[in-house]
């Protein structure tokens, strides 16, 4: 299958669950969602606190693994990868953007930039010069050498965008990705992961509670509650292909 | 991740909490210090004692007799030649023995009663001929007063202690041992004394009793004036037991006197001279089984004390063993320091390892790192130890020099630092600190990362 073509599938869910035991209750964060993202979507995932969105997410970044069903990604099972393996996904086929940016606070932008070359194994010299492009990208080409706590938010979320893209991923992962900015630079955020997701074709899984946010970007919305999948909306207002039959519409979600 | 990064990661995290990670290092510096302060001085204690007997003469030196002083009593259990064929032990075999692998030099032991004048007093003693080479080898010319022998053949004499106290009369009390060698020595170095000695001259041959006929000498009495040279504390002659001698002369001196002695057998008294014994010093001890062999098959008799630095050596390794299980309790605990800090760093660093696990850090480079850190600081911890060790075995050398000075003894290194401690010292910090650190990072390696991150 072609990965990269605009109608493969990039990410596919078969009845996936990850379900916590909290004492003596049972959580059933995500609870049996089946859905298939083609390559080159802008997905946003939109519920309410505690509907599992971030779960969901988690376990397509391969942080977390089911407690049944799959997670497919470009023909991947993740279950059924090592550990080992499942950090080389990561490292290679996942970008991932949070929403309180997850700089380490001792590394200058540069260096934090080029801590994923580290671990892939870039030589030295090449790592510099890839950073400072994918910083100058999201436009930080003055701030290299700077900390993270002497930026502002926006800034911080560049340089950790110019982070999530320096090992080319196919995958985007942004965990609301605005939820700490302001709504100016929130949109300036936001039209950044639009440029890479049209021009680079770049897949974007993003999690949001904001319906406005996710209207404006994204090309087809996932509504969570407890756990569950209960609407699936392009963005022209056509049901998605959720292989699921939809059940009751969530908190603010339109229904066909 | 690679080698060059975990290292460039590791010491920038050492950095960040430089504090808590220098109190740590020195945890484990002074665990090296006390291990290596303990073995310096372990090891430095065998190198004196073996230094000693070595110098002592008992265990590198083969004495070779001949076999002709058994004409009568044969020696079932000696192998080659019968006593009677047996070669003569003289000079041209004395040459041949020096020129054994592995002997440093063969002398003939020479000893002889005599009087001795001084103030025109006379005094009857024991005197020997010692080898030029003692002056290195003996340890009992160590800390002597005054200077060894000009030369070989030099009219110079060293004076043992207790006959330095008989000649100007002193008599120490039974029991102490105050008598200051330096204050002996001022009154008698450069003095002159005489020593009276019969000469045997050879006979004049005889038809009669054959030109073979070594029991034909005359003995004519001579003087000789000796120049006090040196004056020892220590009985350079120590092992001879009842037979020690209290005087010494330059052993190529003593042979060119022709002093009569009982064991002195001279065939003609002039040039040729057979002895009945030499001394054959061996370059290293365990040498001398060959040695001992060699001068066999050449047909003399030849004997020495071999397995006695065996027990000592033993000795010496279950005290080292001792003073390194002392000296690891501190490393020990040093180790614990080790793993608390790194645990520490976890808990502190948690949201960190999150991080890096979600941008695609393996469980591996994160075990390398906190792996890393540990042997970092095992490495600097081992240095420093090390370093440390050395100096406090030096003050402690240095203090009990002072304890013998006091005491009227020699000094003494009773300490030493070998490159091989340095090493093992450094590498077992760093095993150690590994050892520490296989726990903590494999802890830092199996977190949960969505629980990592989820952390503040």
């Amino acid at each position: 299958m072609d990965i990269s073509g605009p109608n493969s599938v990039a990410v596919r869910t078969e009845n996936v669950c990850r379900h916590y035991q909290m004492g003596e209750a049972l959580v059933r964060a995500v609870d049996g969602i089946s859905v298939d993202v083609r390559a080159g979507e802008f997905v946003a995932l939109l519920g309410a606190s505690g509907s599992g969105k971030s779960s969901l997410l988690n376990l397509v970044a391969g942080l977390d693994r089911p407690t049944s069903g799959a997670v497919i990604v470009h023909e991947n099972n993740l279950a059924e990868l090592s550990r080992e393996q499942l950090a080389k996904y990561r490292l290679h086929t996942v970008g991932m953007v949070f929403q309180s940016f997850n700089l380490i606070p001792r590394m200058s932008l540069l260096e934090n930039v080029e801590l994923p070359m580290r671990f892939a194994e870039v030589d030295r010299r090449e790592r510099s010069a890839l950073a400072r492009q994918s910083l100058e990208r999201v436009g930080l080409s003055g701030r290299l050498s700077h900390r993270p706590m002497e930026l502002s938010g926006g800034e911080q979320q560049r340089a950790s965008l110019a982070r999530a893209l320096i090992n080319r991923p196919k995958l985007l992962l942004a965990d609301e990705p605005t939820g700490n900015l302001d709504s100016r630079t929130g949109t300036e955020i936001m039209e950044l992961i639009r440029s890479f997701n049209q021009s680079l074709g770049m897949t974007v899984l993003m999690v949001t509670h904001e319906q406005a946010l996710a209207e404006k970007y994204a090309s087809r919305m996932l509504h969570l509650a407890d756990g569950k999948l209960v609407n699936d909306l392009s963005n022209d207002g056509v049901r998605g292909i959720s292989s699921e039959p939809m059940q009751a519409p969530g908190p603010g979600g339109k229904t066909q | 991740m690679k080698l060059y990064d975990v290292a460039d990661l590791a010491i920038r995290n050492l950095r960040e909490s430089v504090f808590r990670n220098s109190l740590t290092t020195i945890g484990i510096s002074v665990g090296v210090a006390s291990l290596v302060a303990m073995l310096s001085l372990g090891i430095g204690l065998q190198q004196l004692a073996s230094r000693r007997l070595q110098k002592s003469g008992l265990f590198d030196t083969v004495v070779a007799t001949s076999r002709r002083d058994l004409r009568n009593f044969r020696e079932q259990r000696e192998e080659g030649p019968p006593p009677a064929e047996s070669p003569s032990l003289d000079e041209p075999a004395r040459n041949k023995i020096a020129q054994i692998p592995g002997v440093v030099e063969a002398y003939p032991d020479i000893r002889f009663v005599t009087e001795v004048r001084f103030d025109d007093k006379p005094h009857l003693t024991m005197v020997a001929g010692i080898p030029f080479s003692a002056r290195n080898n003996n340890d009992a010319f160590d800390g002597m007063q005054g200077s060894f022998f000009s030369s070989d053949g030099a009219a110079e004499v060293i004076l043992q202690k207790s006959f330095a106290e008989e000649l100007l009369g002193i008599t120490p009390k039974p029991g102490t041992d105050n008598t200051n060698l330096a204050d002996l020595a001022k009154p008698l170095l450069g003095k002159e004394l005489t020593m009276r000695y019969a000469e045997r001259a050879s006979a004049p041959s005889s038809p009669s009793l054959g030109p073979s006929n070594s029991a034909a000498y005359s003995v004519v009495s001579r003087q000789q004036a000796l120049k006090i040279v040196g004056l020892t504390d220590l009985d350079p002659d120590s092992l001879r037991g009842t037979a020690r001698a209290r005087v010494f002369l330059p052993l190529k001196l003593a042979q060119d006197l022709h002093v009569m002695q009982p064991n002195l057998r001279d065939t003609s008294a002039s040039d040729s001279p057979s002895y009945t014994s030499l001394s054959v010093r061996v370059q290293n001890p365990n040498q001398v089984p060959a040695v001992e062999d060699a001068i066999k098959k050449m047909g003399f008799s030849a004997f020495s004390i071999v397995d006695a630095t065996r027990s000592m050596r033993q000795f010496f390794a279950v005290l080292d063993g001792f003073l390194a299980i002392f000296g690891s309790l501190a490393l020990a605990v040093a180790s614990i320091g080790i793993v608390n800090t790194l645990v520490m760093a976890i808990l502190e660093r948690r949201r960190e390892i999150g991080i890096m696990k979600a941008i695609g850090a393996s469980d591996a480079d994160v075990r390398g790192l906190f792996f890393a850190e540990a042997g970092a600081m095992g490495l600097v911890g081992g240095a420093v130890g090390v370093t440390l060790g050395w100096a406090i075995g030096r003050l402690i050398n240095f203090g009990m020099n002072i304890y013998l000075e006091r005491q009227h003894f020699p000094s003494a290194q009773i300490w030493s630092v070998p490159m091989w401690l340095v090493l093992s010292a450094i590498g077992f910090s760093i095993v150690v600190s590994l050892l520490s650190g296989l726990y903590p990072a494999s802890r830092a390696a199996r977190l949960d990362p969505v629980q990592a991150l989820r952390y503040e």
